[in-house]
């Protein structure tokens, strides 16, 4: 435990106060926001995630750093309820997309996740062809007709620059793409589905550079139109990527701002020491 | 070091001799039955039904049994993916990873495998004799799958197993059914569905026991699901206990014939296997 680092009086500079970030972070319109309230996250009666209060700004990439273990993935899997799938996992308090309190009983758990599109750590590919990967988002929810589904295909590919790459062998299957490809092709087909926001866990971690930069540039473009949520694995990519960055430590929000304030400004002593490299 | 040396011999020679052992008492077995087997596998065998005096030596052939057998695994086959898929399905999709009803049912399994099929036989006999039912393609069917579902299960939970979660996790967070997410899943270990079928089918194909007394013995093929049906594993048993030598030759043709449908079965199953791996790198 990591604990022994940090003496107990900080605790309470760790309860991070709503109105602090506020002022910073809320651009809230009615589409494509996304904030949490009072969440919290139990596992197996641990409690992961406590008093998440955030608000991600609309059309603007939010990064979300810390050491790892400090529940960056647990917050960003109760944004689509992924937890719905393990039932060990409880949450409480709300995640307000859109307006609507998606842990409302009253809220289509399927209908959270069509908003919501998801770039794993590891490139996916479904078994099937690259076609047929990018339709598949399409094709469950309804749309049948040919035309259309081409039209979409094609429209995904070239959005993440890969039409020209594959276009003669769209009927091949997905897993001959090395991984970058297939890391941009399952962001198309997240894409495909025409969600409001882009959550990435990770999503460059098993790249090699050049990947990792296309994947970045991708999350550039993407957020003149989405609200892209990421969690990054290092503080350089927040540096060079996000608009905002939201701090996390054992479970708990310390801090959050603009990326410019808080890597030149940072205002928690926790993360001073983070920036500085004296724990990971 | 020196010791060292001795124990690394000793156990090289060891595997090579074991090796060897196993190698040996396949082609001992195969060797057997085709030098016995071989002089009496004429066209006849294969093509045509067992004449009248057919186990005294006069003409016919093993069709009968042939096609019974190819009734009974296709059946059963049908019967038993039916019933394994879903299970298999469910404890791996549907309940968490930490269910206690999951490993309940691969304990299950676990026994269910383990039990002889004579045990199955003499089961289904009884169900049978409860029902009012004879020895038909129907029993037979049915105590086979029976035999075969336990095996099915464990080779495609051993699969499904295999899967990572980052495929069931990609689907669901494209807004998937749990059923939808089940179709590609299928799809995905499909090669290895293929490998527990043939798996399934080889044990099927060969068991004598099960068959003994639910799906009885004709010379005929069967017309309808409560006609007797024979099976080639009975066929030989049969032959083989003529006290005519010309039959006795005929039950070891018959058993080149049941060989080579289960090599042909065993092949199929390797190079699905082989492609399986190779399409998982
Ligand atoms: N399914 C689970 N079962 C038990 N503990 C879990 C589970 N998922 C996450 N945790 C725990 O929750 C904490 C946060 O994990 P995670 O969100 O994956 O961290 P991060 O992504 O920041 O590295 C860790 O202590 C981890 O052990
Ligand atoms: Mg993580």
């Amino acid at each position: 435990m990591r604990t022994a680092n940090f003496p107990l009086e900080i605790t309470q500079e760790l309860l991070f106060s709503k109105a602090l970030h506020e002022g910073v972070i809320n651009r809230q319109t009615q589409n494509y926001s996304l904030q949490t309230d009072k969440l919290n996250v139990f596992i197996d009666n641990q409690h992961i995630l406590k008093d998440i209060d955030l608000r991600i700004p609309e059309k603007s990439i939010t990064c979300i750093i810390g050491p790892s273990g400090c529940g960056k993935s647990t917050l960003l899997k109760t944004f689509n309820r992924m937890h719905d799938e393990t039932p060990e996992v409880k949450v409480t308090g709300r995640v307000v997309v859109d307006g609507l309190n998606i842990y409302d009983s009253k809220t289509n758990v399927i209908d959270t996740r069509k908003k919501m599109g998801l770039l794993a750590q590891r490139p996916c590919p479904l078994p099937m062809s690259i076609y047929d990967n990018v339709a598949f988002g399409p094709k469950i929810h309804g749309l049948r007709k040919r035309k259309s589904l081409n039209q979409m295909v094609i429209q995904y590919l070239q959005y993440v620059g890969l039409w020209e790459e594959v276009k003669g062998r769209i009927r091949t299957p997905a897993s001959r793409l090395s991984i970058g490809q297939q890391q941009r092709l399952c962001l198309a087909r997240g894409l495909a589905v025409e969600p409001h926001f882009i959550l990435g866990d990770e999503a460059t971690s098993a790249l090699d550079p050049i990947s990792t930069k296309k994947i970045e540039e991708l999350f550039l473009k993407l957020k003149e139109k989405y609200t892209v949520v990421l969690v990054t694995h290092t503080l350089r990519q927040a540096r060079r990527i996000a608009d905002y960055v939201v701090f996390m430590y054992m479970g708990k929000v310390i801090e959050a701002g603009t990326t410019e304030q808080f890597f030149n400004h940072p205002t928690k002593q926790l993360t001073k020491e983070y920036l500085s490299g004296s724990f990971s | 070091m020196k010791l060292k040396n001795i124990e690394e011999t000793f156990f090289k020679a060891l595997m090579i001799a074991s090796t060897l052992a196993i190698a040996g008492v396949l082609l001992m077995i195969i060797g057997t039955i085709v030098y016995k087997g071989l002089p009496s596998l004429t066209w006849d065998m294969v093509t045509k039904l067992p004449g009248g005096g057919f186990y005294l030596g006069k003409e016919g052939g093993v069709l009968n049994a042939i096609v019974g057998s190819i009734y009974i695994v296709a059946g059963s086959l049908v019967l038993s993916l039916f019933m394994s898929i879903p299970v298999v399905m469910y404890i791996n999709f549907y309940l968490p990873k930490k269910s206690w009803f999951a490993s309940v049912v691969r304990f299950s399994f676990d026994i269910l495998f383990g039990i002889p099929s004579i045990v199955y036989g003499a089961f289904g006999f009884a169900l049978m004799v409860y029902l009012g039912v004879r020895a038909s393609l129907m029993g037979g069917i049915i105590t086979i799958a029976m035999l075969i579902t336990p095996i099915m299960m464990r080779s495609l939970d051993e699969v499904a197993r295999l899967q990572s979660r980052d495929l069931p996790d990609a689907l669901l967070s494209l807004g998937a059914t749990k059923l939808e997410m089940i179709r590609v899943i299928t799809r995905q270990i499909m090669p290895g569905l293929m490998t527990a079928v043939l798996l399934a089918v080889g044990r099927g194909i060969g068991d004598a026991a099960t068959v003994l007394f639910t799906a009885g013995f004709t010379d005929n093929i069967p017309q309808s699901l409560n006609q007797p049906v024979a099976t080639l594993p009975l066929a030989i048993f049969f032959q083989l206990g003529s006290p005519v030598e010309e039959v006795q030759n005929r039950a070891y043709a018959s058993a080149v014939i049941l060989t080579v449908i289960i090599l042909l079965l065993s092949f199929s199953a390797r190079f699905f296997s082989s492609r399986y791996s190779k399409s998982k790198i």
